[in-house]
Protein backbone atom coordinates (compact mmCIF):
# COMPACT_ATOMS: atom_id res chain seq x y z
CA UNK A 1 0.00 0.00 0.00
CA UNK A 2 1.37 3.80 -1.15
CA UNK A 3 0.09 6.94 -1.05
CA UNK A 4 -0.56 8.48 -4.63
CA UNK A 5 1.42 11.41 -4.32
CA UNK A 6 4.06 9.33 -3.39
CA UNK A 7 3.51 6.96 -6.36
CA UNK A 8 2.95 10.53 -8.21
CA UNK A 9 6.25 11.76 -7.09
CA UNK A 10 8.24 8.55 -8.42
CA UNK A 11 6.66 8.48 -11.84
CA UNK A 12 7.55 12.75 -11.79
CA UNK A 13 11.22 11.71 -11.24
CA UNK A 14 11.90 8.96 -13.65
CA UNK A 15 10.61 11.04 -16.11
CA UNK A 16 12.48 13.86 -15.40
CA UNK A 17 15.75 11.68 -15.59
CA UNK A 18 14.25 9.69 -18.62
CA UNK A 19 16.40 8.87 -20.71
CA UNK A 20 18.85 7.75 -17.80
CA UNK A 21 17.60 5.87 -14.80
CA UNK A 22 16.02 7.69 -11.98
CA UNK A 23 16.79 6.15 -8.49
CA UNK A 24 15.36 7.05 -5.09
CA UNK A 25 13.89 5.38 -1.90
CA UNK A 26 11.19 6.36 0.45
CA UNK A 27 11.84 6.00 4.15
CA UNK A 28 9.08 5.00 6.69
CA UNK A 29 9.03 4.37 10.53
CA UNK A 30 10.92 1.01 11.21
CA UNK A 31 8.63 -1.88 11.48
CA UNK A 32 5.68 -0.09 10.05
CA UNK A 33 6.30 -1.70 6.02
CA UNK A 34 4.47 2.32 5.69
CA UNK A 35 6.43 4.26 2.85
CA UNK A 36 6.10 8.04 4.08
CA UNK A 37 8.62 9.82 2.71
CA UNK A 38 10.20 9.91 -0.39
CA UNK A 39 14.19 10.80 -1.07
CA UNK A 40 15.20 11.19 -4.60
CA UNK A 41 18.35 10.15 -5.32
CA UNK A 42 21.65 11.23 -7.94
CA UNK A 43 21.83 8.24 -10.23
CA UNK A 44 25.60 8.19 -10.12
CA UNK A 45 25.84 6.55 -13.36
CA UNK A 46 23.70 8.91 -15.11
CA UNK A 47 23.46 6.13 -17.68
CA UNK A 48 20.17 4.87 -19.85
CA UNK A 49 20.83 1.12 -19.16
CA UNK A 50 22.39 1.75 -15.08
CA UNK A 51 21.89 2.90 -11.78
CA UNK A 52 23.76 3.36 -8.45
CA UNK A 53 23.34 5.79 -5.98
CA UNK A 54 26.08 8.22 -4.80
CA UNK A 55 27.85 6.77 -2.45
CA UNK A 56 28.35 9.90 -0.26
CA UNK A 57 24.93 10.47 -0.78
CA UNK A 58 23.62 7.05 0.65
CA UNK A 59 25.34 7.49 3.13
CA UNK A 60 24.10 11.08 4.26
CA UNK A 61 20.95 9.49 3.33
CA UNK A 62 20.85 6.34 5.62
CA UNK A 63 22.32 8.37 8.77
CA UNK A 64 19.61 10.43 8.37
CA UNK A 65 17.06 7.39 8.33
CA UNK A 66 18.84 5.88 10.94
CA UNK A 67 18.31 9.01 13.37
CA UNK A 68 14.91 9.28 12.77
CA UNK A 69 14.10 5.66 13.34
CA UNK A 70 13.35 5.14 9.59
CA UNK A 71 13.98 2.01 7.10
CA UNK A 72 14.37 1.79 3.07
CA UNK A 73 10.67 0.71 2.81
CA UNK A 74 10.92 0.85 -0.91
CA UNK A 75 13.67 1.69 -3.06
CA UNK A 76 12.73 2.16 -6.87
CA UNK A 77 14.36 3.21 -10.09
CA UNK A 78 13.20 3.23 -13.61
CA UNK A 79 13.27 1.19 -17.17
CA UNK A 80 14.01 3.30 -19.65
CA UNK A 81 12.84 1.64 -22.45
CA UNK A 82 12.07 -1.73 -21.44
CA UNK A 83 9.20 -2.94 -18.95
CA UNK A 84 8.64 -2.56 -15.34
CA UNK A 85 10.48 -6.14 -14.07
CA UNK A 86 13.55 -6.45 -12.61
CA UNK A 87 16.87 -7.29 -14.73
CA UNK A 88 19.22 -9.72 -13.86
CA UNK A 89 21.38 -6.77 -13.16
CA UNK A 90 19.08 -5.57 -10.68
CA UNK A 91 18.03 -9.06 -8.98
CA UNK A 92 22.21 -9.60 -8.22
CA UNK A 93 22.94 -6.15 -6.44
CA UNK A 94 19.56 -6.25 -4.49
CA UNK A 95 20.86 -6.27 -1.00
CA UNK A 96 17.67 -5.10 1.04
CA UNK A 97 15.71 -8.03 1.77
CA UNK A 98 12.99 -5.70 4.12
CA UNK A 99 12.31 -3.68 1.13
CA UNK A 100 9.80 -3.47 -1.49
CA UNK A 101 11.87 -2.82 -5.00
CA UNK A 102 9.51 0.12 -7.19
CA UNK A 103 10.00 -0.34 -11.06
CA UNK A 104 8.67 2.51 -13.00
CA UNK A 105 9.49 2.10 -16.85
CA UNK A 106 9.18 5.40 -18.99
CA UNK A 107 9.07 3.92 -22.36
CA UNK A 108 5.81 4.79 -23.74
CA UNK A 109 6.03 8.71 -23.06
CA UNK A 110 2.25 8.63 -22.34
CA UNK A 111 1.47 6.57 -20.03
CA UNK A 112 3.68 4.43 -17.59
CA UNK A 113 3.68 1.41 -15.68
CA UNK A 114 4.73 0.74 -11.99
CA UNK A 115 4.98 -2.58 -10.47
CA UNK A 116 6.51 -3.65 -7.08
CA UNK A 117 8.83 -6.84 -5.93
CA UNK A 118 10.42 -8.33 -3.49
CA UNK A 119 13.67 -9.76 -4.01
CA UNK A 120 15.07 -12.23 -2.07
CA UNK A 121 18.25 -14.53 -2.37
CA UNK A 122 17.74 -14.23 -5.95
CA UNK A 123 14.09 -14.84 -5.99
CA UNK A 124 11.80 -12.32 -7.08
CA UNK A 125 8.12 -11.86 -6.25
CA UNK A 126 6.02 -9.73 -7.37
CA UNK A 127 3.57 -8.00 -5.12
CA UNK A 128 0.42 -5.83 -5.95
CA UNK A 129 0.38 -2.13 -5.55
CA UNK A 130 -2.79 -0.42 -3.47
CA UNK A 131 -2.58 3.08 -4.03
CA UNK A 132 -4.64 5.22 -1.41
CA UNK A 133 -5.05 8.67 -0.98
CA UNK A 134 -4.36 8.40 2.64
CA UNK A 135 -3.11 5.74 5.26
CA UNK A 136 -5.15 7.53 7.87
CA UNK A 137 -8.51 5.32 6.44
CA UNK A 138 -6.87 2.58 5.62
CA UNK A 139 -6.17 -0.23 7.98
CA UNK A 140 -2.81 -0.23 8.41
CA UNK A 141 -2.96 -1.11 12.38
CA UNK A 142 -3.88 1.36 15.66
CA UNK A 143 -0.88 3.73 15.51
CA UNK A 144 -2.26 6.01 12.60
CA UNK A 145 -1.98 9.27 12.19
CA UNK A 146 -2.33 12.26 9.83
CA UNK A 147 -0.26 12.37 6.55
CA UNK A 148 1.71 15.69 7.00
CA UNK A 149 -0.22 18.05 4.57
CA UNK B 1 43.21 1.17 17.11
CA UNK B 2 39.53 0.44 18.64
CA UNK B 3 37.02 1.18 16.10
CA UNK B 4 33.15 0.64 15.94
CA UNK B 5 32.10 -0.98 12.74
CA UNK B 6 28.56 -0.24 11.34
CA UNK B 7 27.02 -3.56 10.12
CA UNK B 8 23.98 -3.47 7.47
CA UNK B 9 21.02 -5.42 7.87
CA UNK B 10 22.52 -7.92 4.55
CA UNK B 11 25.64 -8.95 6.78
CA UNK B 12 23.96 -9.48 10.31
CA UNK B 13 24.32 -12.98 10.03
CA UNK B 14 27.39 -12.74 10.42
CA UNK B 15 27.42 -11.10 13.92
CA UNK B 16 24.42 -12.56 15.80
CA UNK B 17 22.46 -9.77 14.85
CA UNK B 18 24.50 -6.88 16.00
CA UNK B 19 24.51 -4.07 13.60
CA UNK B 20 27.26 -2.53 15.46
CA UNK B 21 30.88 -4.46 16.49
CA UNK B 22 33.93 -3.58 17.89
CA UNK B 23 37.45 -4.24 15.94
CA UNK B 24 40.88 -3.25 15.64
CA UNK B 25 43.23 -2.59 13.10
CA UNK B 26 45.33 0.51 11.40
CA UNK B 27 43.69 0.29 7.85
CA UNK B 28 40.57 -0.74 6.57
CA UNK B 29 42.18 -4.25 5.27
CA UNK B 30 43.05 -4.66 9.26
CA UNK B 31 39.73 -4.19 10.65
CA UNK B 32 38.32 -5.96 8.33
CA UNK B 33 40.99 -9.24 8.97
CA UNK B 34 40.20 -8.76 13.03
CA UNK B 35 35.92 -8.37 12.44
CA UNK B 36 36.28 -11.98 10.30
CA UNK B 37 38.47 -13.54 12.84
CA UNK B 38 35.21 -13.27 15.27
CA UNK B 39 32.58 -12.96 12.68
CA UNK B 40 33.56 -15.55 10.01
CA UNK B 41 33.09 -15.38 6.78
CA UNK B 42 32.10 -11.86 6.85
CA UNK B 43 35.53 -11.18 4.89
CA UNK B 44 34.39 -13.00 1.83
CA UNK B 45 30.96 -10.86 1.87
CA UNK B 46 33.41 -7.47 1.53
CA UNK B 47 36.56 -8.43 -0.61
CA UNK B 48 36.94 -10.08 -3.69
CA UNK B 49 40.52 -10.73 -5.52
CA UNK B 50 42.07 -8.78 -2.37
CA UNK B 51 40.41 -5.44 -2.79
CA UNK B 52 36.83 -4.56 -2.13
CA UNK B 53 34.07 -6.23 -3.58
CA UNK B 54 32.82 -3.36 -6.35
CA UNK B 55 29.13 -3.21 -4.45
CA UNK B 56 30.26 -2.57 -1.03
CA UNK B 57 30.21 0.90 0.06
CA UNK B 58 32.86 1.35 3.06
CA UNK B 59 33.57 4.31 5.17
CA UNK B 60 35.41 6.15 7.87
CA UNK B 61 33.55 8.71 9.89
CA UNK B 62 32.23 10.41 6.77
CA UNK B 63 34.70 9.31 3.70
CA UNK B 64 34.32 6.64 1.25
CA UNK B 65 37.06 4.79 1.54
CA UNK B 66 37.30 4.50 -2.26
CA UNK B 67 39.01 7.76 -2.25
CA UNK B 68 41.34 6.98 1.11
CA UNK B 69 43.37 4.37 -0.46
CA UNK B 70 40.68 1.41 -0.23
CA UNK B 71 41.75 -1.81 1.81
CA UNK B 72 44.70 0.72 2.61
CA UNK B 73 42.77 3.62 3.84
CA UNK B 74 44.20 4.56 6.92
CA UNK B 75 41.28 4.73 10.63
CA UNK B 76 42.63 5.65 14.19
CA UNK B 77 41.41 5.19 17.42
CA UNK B 78 37.91 5.84 18.06
CA UNK B 79 36.84 6.08 14.08
CA UNK B 80 33.62 4.84 12.41
CA UNK B 81 33.75 2.25 9.96
CA UNK B 82 30.29 1.94 8.00
CA UNK B 83 29.24 -0.61 5.55
CA UNK B 84 26.95 -0.04 3.22
CA UNK B 85 25.50 -2.13 0.02
CA UNK B 86 25.50 -0.31 -2.31
CA UNK B 87 22.23 0.30 -4.05
CA UNK B 88 22.61 -0.47 -7.80
CA UNK B 89 20.86 -2.24 -10.91
CA UNK B 90 19.45 -1.29 -14.14
CA UNK B 91 17.67 -2.79 -17.42
CA UNK B 92 21.48 -3.68 -18.96
CA UNK B 93 21.05 -7.52 -18.49
CA UNK B 94 16.92 -7.83 -18.80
Amino acid sequence: MIRRDLVDAMVRHARRDHPDEACGVVAGPVGSDRPERLIAMVNAERSPTFYRFDATEQLRVWRGMDAADEEPVVIYHSHTATEAYPSRTDISYASQPDAHYVLVSTRDPDSHELRSYRIIDGEVTEEPVEVVESYMFSHTGADDVPDAP
Amino acid sequence: MAVTVSVPTILRTHTGGEKSVDASGSTVAEVIEDLDSRHSGIKGRLVKDGSLHRFINVYVNDEDVRFAGGLEAAVHDGDNVTILPAVAGGCAGS
